[in-house]
């Protein structure tokens, strides 16, 4: 198994935290000068986590709307930078790195997106969409693209003789496998995948997990996989990230997270989840809604909804403590 | 569905084409389902599969180049289809509701949430403004908004995703409908939310005897909620049945793929059952059965468009070889 530490850890999230801050305005910068009650708003998307992905591994990474998945994700891919902390790839700093180690490690660290009509230029053809990166980067060298776009495209199932095609022409299932091309043609050891099959019916979604299973077993890639569907999750991952409100609240490997949860954020998540065994249901909802990251609640993040909550969780955050050998979890009822 | 005392709404052999450039599209093609009092039906189905058009269908929400071509939608005996455009007005809002995916498309941005309550309710009772301001704070009490008083006067931006759902569903109820059409409500919703816009909706069927059609592409949430299920499949309905028959034992090779693609219908790690291909265009509908193309029990049979067959317990299905013969009761013409 993929988890076992003498494996090389490929990616490694040291204590990062990303916080988007709305300035004030000229209006508001006035009104401030004047004594005025506002100030900068900052939101905390991401709270100081830290994550170690080994070699060959798939994370799953599973919380709802608003909680920082996907800020967590694109600090990892290098589309953000984090405000705190620092990444590494294959134990180098990201940061640090000059040159061609910087320019390696972007490549070998890519992002498949949501929606493939806004990731995808709908302006180039399929053939350029996939073959623009590894000629500028120099994969491959220009005479030999129309050949490496063709073994792409064949690779994740897609007919080369569209490759004259724009993304519009395609249904959204292979539009979805021209973004995971994209990505794939500039050979990546690492993929962050955002919600990668979020937007695409039972059937089409069936067919592009599949396509993300047999690619790791082909090219030995290594997944980041961010998710609000814990089915999905729960069939492809190794290990389980929960993340509440920009803090992970709990680590586990998959089975042990599915089958004995241990933080009461995951358990009311797992409770919620519909399965299609269980028939005519009493819903029992967790209370309440996800409160704001501008001005998120002191102590642990879930108090408020928490059915177990108890005065200390109001006032001190849980650490993300190892409770068993590789089962992390913040919660102070471990305590 | 067994014939039970009379439900609360039964479309019959309903046709709704689009008169496109490109040809007809047939949106929804024969498609017949009841739901009676109190009772959930879930209609499954992926895009582009006709369910939403049915919605809008039995609302009368069909826009040009749509149209009703055929079929009946009988609303407690009533003929919808032939009912007058002021006739319509007068039942959508007070007896049957529709709740939409995008509570954006129920609620006007500039507009507060009491003026667009208040006004829904004035709209079809003649009660002063107060006790309609009143009706419009109980029922968001109901479906679980926390002090309906200051929320009534608030925007709708300055609700969330979830709570602006809620909002909408609240809207939906403010006439006590018969019948509440729900189109994907819950789709764009985080699971926690989910669940509580579940709960409210089953507590409303149970204690109102509201029915419900709950139109989603979720097997997994209608499982948990619906009576009945129906599964479409490009403009048709391939299944019906009870949630437990259908979902334990599809017999369409259609329903059939759409469960064992689930997910946590799989062993970990291993590949998931897939339906192969893609759904078809409306517009270039293979011949004979429309899922021939994608079905692994094809046969020559399949080269003409199935008829429904009626099994037990009030099961339909619409296939040639279906996965788990049971007994034919009889066939419909």
């Amino acid at each position: 198994m993929a988890l076992n530490n003498e494996k090389e850890s490929i990616v490694t999230v040291n204590n990062v935290s990303k916080r988007f801050i709305k300035s004030l305005d000229l209006a508001g910068k006035i009104a401030q000068r004047f004594g005025a009650d506002i100030r900068e708003e900052v939101v905390h998307a991401v709270d100081r986590v830290s994550l170690n992905i080994q070699d060959g591994e798939v994370v799953g990474l599973v919380g709802e709307s608003g909680c920082g998945k996907s800020t967590l994700g694109r600090v990892v891919a290098g589309v953000h930078e984090p405000s705190e902390g620092n990444v590494l790839f294959r134990g180098k700093a990201i940061e640090n790195l000059t040159g061609k180690d910087a320019k390696e490690a972007a490549l070998k660290i890519q992002m498949i997106f949501q929606d493939p009509m806004s990731s995808l230029n709908p302006r180039l053809r399929v053939q350029d969409i996939i073959g623009e990166a590894p000629v500028v980067h120099g994969v491959v060298d220009s005479g030999n693209i129309t050949d490496y776009v063709e073994e792409i495209m064949l690779r994740v199932g897609l007919d080369p003789s569209y490759a004259r095609r724009y993304p519009h022409q395609f249904s959204g299932g292979q539009r979805q496998r021209i973004g995971i091309a994209r990505a794939l043609a500039v050979q990546p050891d690492f993929l962050v995948c955002d919600e990668s099959v979020a937007a695409l019916d039972v059937s089409i979604q069936a067919q592009v997990l599949n396509l993300f299973m047999r690619l790791r077993e082909e090219l030995n890639l290594t997944y980041l996989f961010i998710s609000h569907d814990l089915g999905v999750v729960e069939h492809l991952s190794d290990r389980v990230v929960i993340m509440y409100l920009g803090r992970v609240v709990e680590v586990a490997p998959t089975e042990i997270l599915f089958s004995d949860p241990n933080h009461p954020y995951t358990q009311a998540l797992l409770a919620e989840v519909p399965r299609l065994e269980t028939r005519q249901r009493k819903f029992a909802p967790v209370k309440g809604e996800i409160p704001s990251p501008i001005d998120p609640p002191t102590g642990c993040h879930f108090h408020p909804r928490c059915p177990k909550a108890f005065a200390r969780c109001h006032q001190e955050t849980p650490a993300l403590k190892e409770i068993e050998s590789n089962r992390f979890s913040a919660c102070h009822l471990n305590d | 569905m067994p014939l039970s005392e009379s439900p609360t709404i039964e479309v019959k052999d309903l046709k709704t084409y689009f008169f496109t450039k490109g040809g007809i599209a047939k949106a929804v093609d024969g498609v017949s389902f009841s739901v009676g009092r109190g009772k959930v039906l879930g209609l499954v189905g992926e895009s582009g599969s006709g369910k939403t058009v049915t919605g809008f269908s039995i609302l009368g929400l069909v826009d040009e180049p749509g149209r009703i071509v055929g079929g009946e939608i009988l609303y407690r005996g009533e003929n919808l289809v032939s009912a007058s455009p002021d006739r319509m007005r007068e039942l959508r809002g007070v007896n049957i509701s529709m709740i939409f995916q995008d509570p954006m498309m129920t609620l006007n941005p500039v507009l507060r949430i009491d003026t667009q309550m208040i006004e829904a309710v004035l709209a079809h009772e003649s009660i002063s403004k107060d006790d309609a301001r009143q009706r419009a704070r109980d029922v968001l009490g109901q479906v679980g908004i926390a002090s309906p008083d200051e929320r009534l006067r608030s925007y709708p931006h300055q609700f969330s995703g979830g709570m602006r759902q809620r909002v909408a569903i609240a809207i939906a109820l403010l006439n006590k409908p018969d019948l509440i059409v729900a189109d994907e409500p819950t789709t764009a919703l985080d699971v926690t939310i989910q669940g509580q816009i579940l709960y409210e909706v089953q507590k409303l069927c149970s204690q109102t005897g509201t029915a419900l059609i709950w139109i989603t592409h979720d097997l997994s949430v209608v499982a948990g909620l619906a009576d009945d299920i129906c599964v479409m499949y490009a403009g048709r309905i391939v299944e019906q049945g009870s949630v437990n028959s259908v979902l334990d034992k599809p017999m369409h090779p259609y329903t059939n793929g759409l469960i064992s693609s689930v997910p946590s219908r799989n062993k970990r790690g291993v590949p998931l059952a897939q339906i192969p291909g893609m759904a078809p265009s409306l517009l270039k509908l293979p011949k004979g059965c429309s899922f021939g193309p994608r079905c692994a029990q094809f046969s020559d049979a399949c080269d003409s468009i199935p008829d429904i067959s009626n099994y037990e317990n009030g099961r339909q299905i619409r296939c040639h070889n279906p996965l788990d013969k049971g007994t034919i009761l009889r066939v419909m013409d």
